[in-house]
């Protein structure tokens, strides 16, 4: 209805004398305008992303919600009972893996954050001037970006296998005494991954940095310069400010990478002892010859919950910085 | 984006309202997918001459071992068998939609609970006619596992592997070794192979599930079969006593097992075992895989877990099976009894075991003639054993063993001295999983 009147107005709008046209005339311009068959094509254009949009997207994610207060096995619509909020009881009381998983998420934003994101900056400010190779150096810090974390967590594993792996092998510590599990031991497999998973973030910040750093004016260089301003009071006062926006980006990058971290994992030790994640818990619920689907939507509501809690302060942000601008 | 926050996501009370219709529109959608799967499972008329069948066998041995037998089918018969062969661990883990969607006539599965499930969930046919011209090949351990909990035959075994320790014989030849039977002497083993600088038991936990055979092992022999199968069940509580006394059994050999097993898979457990710098090794009969050296793989064998208490014995063989079971409405039903009577004829397991010679026939009366040694005796142990136990995600609910079970089995295997609270707090999670339905 809406868009007709405004289609409607526009059309009166350009139609030149508006008093010389018979009143007749408009809808039947209208119409030639959009024949049937166009509007059928919109209409289909417009729809089909919409209704699949909702279906994927949207009713999933509400189903899933909804699922999260019921108990279903995933066979059949007649089994899922209502619960309340007897599975988020469960999960927070009984669950020995909840609260870790929790932490561990946690750990892993703080890790990525204070590790590579600072690292990567680094690396970018040093590339920034154009030493010599320098294009070499951005491959080889980029190349691990390039691979699948799932890649990342087979060639990792070969590293730190406790038995034949590199590090083992080389300082001795696959014998029985001294011996040291870095997938198995809970003190130690975790900042294992995170070492890992910092081996890529720390090219994927660099690479973003680089692309803000392209994108300083070189006569607020000079300028300060000229000023007799050093190489570190310039970055501290000049360029870093500037990076303002791109500081945004890796924040936001860095809050989805904590939140999304599986693959790794997974491929690692499946989130046993000492790696649980949320993302890992509500695969281990949901997928399987018997599942608990709505335990498991329990668990991801809590993850889209912290999600929310994160990105809506953000995005309240920058509309209000899209507004004023 | 803008759709997103005044959706109510940040703000609580549209919340609610959103999640209400949120759920409507669940139950609209749920309404309308079980019309769309029983249209598909009944509508096509299908082919008088043909039977599908789905199968996990997606690795190269036992998918051509299939094949011989559909291949020996189809010339004997007439009939084919149409295999639908899909990634074993993905059909594994879409069963359930496989199932309620329009699964084939006929579908590879396993004994025990897990078979059970499906069956009173009203997801296979009943096979009681079969089992009237089949049941005569079977032991009565194998009648009893094909049965669903209504007393109903479901289930048609083709082969078994059973667990045991294993062990080389040239090591216990050269150092002296006897076979333990009795469990003071196992443990007494284990101390003797420390002193001789030898691992005394091999152990890899990283895919998490080889604790549950040693839970398994020390629980029947401790408690017997039927108390096994109540636990499983969730009948049983994990807070009782008999529970409590198999995990002070295990912290008793617990320091004799493999350092470092959270990190180790099984595969690399059995290389210490090759390697012959572990003594022995708790595992199923596929650990023979990871021998390759033919003269290693002639000097493996292997002894049943020792007797724990004189009044069970070693009477209670682990031997998971697999075999074939029929989905709820089969399009050639007629042909599909046809195939499970085959398929539990001793011809048809002599057939894949030509082809797959790391298990044993399930039926009696097998042609056992080409057996390895390993095999000969594997076969005689499952055959003279009182009861059969499943592997313990086989006899209990799947998702009670993944998501309670191999966690806390790890913790157990840490902080063996945390297992009061870690007792418990399996026994809370059990009773809230097997209430669910």
């Amino acid at each position: 209805m809406t868009t007709q009147t405004t289609k409607e107005t526009r059309e009166a709008a350009t139609v030149p004398p508006p008093g010389a046209a018979p009143a007749n005339k408009v809808p039947q311009g209208h119409r030639r305008l959009l024949t049937r068959r166009d509007r059928l094509a919109l209409g289909l254009m417009a729809g089909l992303p919409t209704i699949l949009h909702i279906a994927l997207v949207w009713v999933t994610a509400l189903a899933s919600v909804a699922l999260a207060f019921t108990t279903w096995d995933g066979i059949g619509f007649d089994s899922i009972k209502w619960v309340g909020l007897e599975n988020f009881k469960q999960l927070f009381n009984d669950n020995p893996q909840f609260w870790p998983a929790v932490q561990h998420n946690v750990v892993w934003f703080v890790v990525l954050i204070v590790i590579p994101t600072p690292l990567g900056l680094f690396l970018a400010v040093q590339l920034d001037k154009r030493i010599r190779f320098s294009r070499v150096y951005q491959t080889a810090f980029f190349l691990p970006v390039v691979l699948s974390m799932a890649v990342i967590g087979f060639v990792w594993q070969l590293v730190y296998n406790p038995d034949t792996g590199l590090i083992n092998s080389l300082i001795g510590a696959n014998e029985p005494g001294k011996y040291i599990d870095w997938i198995g031991d809970p003190d130690l497999n975790l900042w294992a991954i995170l070492v890992a998973a910092s081996w890529r973030h720390t090219g994927y910040m660099m690479i973003l940095y680089l692309a803000g750093l392209k994108g300083v004016d070189p006569s607020l260089r000079e300028a300060s310069a000229l000023d007799g301003a050093n190489e570190w009071q310039t970055f501290k006062n000049v360029i870093f400010p500037t990076l303002r926006p791109t500081n945004t980006v890796v924040l936001v990058v860095t809050i989805i990478e904590a939140l999304r971290a599986f693959d790794l994992v997974f491929v690692f030790n499946k989130g046993a002892q000492g790696t649980e994640l949320l993302s890992i818990l509500v695969t281990n619920n949901i997928i399987g010859e018997s599942s608990r689907i709505g335990y498991g939507s329990a668990i991801a509501v809590v993850l889209l919950l912290i999600s929310l809690v994160v990105i809506i302060p953000y995005l309240i942000a920058t509309f209000r910085k899209e507004r004023r601008a | 984006m803008q759709h997103l926050s005044p959706s109510g996501l940040s703000l609580p009370s549209p919340s609610r309202r959103t999640l209400l219709r949120g759920i409507g529109g669940a139950a609209v959608l749920g309404a309308g997918i079980p019309l769309l799967s029983a249209c598909g499972g009944s509508g096509t008329a299908s082919d008088p001459k043909t039977v599908t069948l789905g199968s996990k066998a997606s690795d190269a041995v036992p998918k051509k071992a299939f094949a011989d037998i559909y291949a020996a089918y189809k010339k004997k018969s007439g009939i084919t068998v149409d295999v639908n062969t899909k990634d074993s661990n993905t059909f594994q883990e879409q069963i359930n939609s496989y199932l309620q969607g329009t699964p084939d006539d006929v579908f590879t599965w396993f004994a025990g609970y897990r078979m059970q499930f499906f069956a009173a969930k009203g997801l296979a046919t009943p096979i009681d006619d079969v089992w009237k011209t089949i049941g005569g090949n079977f032991p009565e351990a194998m009648h009893k596992l094909s049965k669903g909990e209504d007393g109903k035959y479901y289930f048609v075994p083709l082969y078994s592997y059973p667990w045991a320790v294993f062990y080389r014989k040239s090591v216990f030849q050269e150092k002296g070794y006897e076979v333990p039977t009795k469990w003071d002497d196992f443990v007494a083993l284990c101390k003797q192979m420390k002193k001789d600088g030898i691992v005394p038991i091999a152990f890899g936990d990283k895919d998490a599930w080889p604790a549950l055979g040693t839970f398994d092992q020390i629980n029947f022999r401790q408690n017997g079969y039927d108390f096994h199968v109540e636990l499983m069940a969730g009948k049983a509580s994990w807070t009782d006593a008999k529970v409590r006394k198999v995990f002070d059994l295990w912290t008793e050999i617990l320091p004799y097992h493999q350092e470092g097993s959270m990190g180790r898979t099984w595969q690399d457990a059995a290389q210490t075992l090759a390697s012959k710098k572990a003594g022995m090794y708790l595992l199923g009969t596929f650990v023979a895989q990871q021998f390759t050296d033919k003269a290693a793989l002639e000097d493996l064998d292997f002894f049943a877990f020792p007797e724990i208490d004189p009044a069970y014995g070693q009477d209670t063989v682990e031997a998971p099976t697999d075999g074939f079971m029929m989905s709820k409405s089969p399009k050639n039903k007629t042909e599909a009894v046809k195939l499970l009577e085959y398929l539990g004829t001793t011809e048809a397991e002599d057939i894949y075991l030509k082809s797959d010679p790391s298990v044993v026939h399930a039926a009696t009366g097998a042609d056992t003639s080409s057996y390895t040694a390993l095999q000969k005796k594997a076969y005689e142990m499952i055959a003279g054993a009182k009861s059969l136990t499943q592997f313990m995600d086989r006899d209990s609910r799947p998702d009670f063993t993944s998501t309670v079970m191999q966690p806390a089995l790890q913790k157990f295997i840490r902080d063996p001295k945390g297992v009061d609270g870690l007792l418990s707090s399996i026994e809370r999670q059990k009773k809230t999983i097997f209430a669910s339905g």
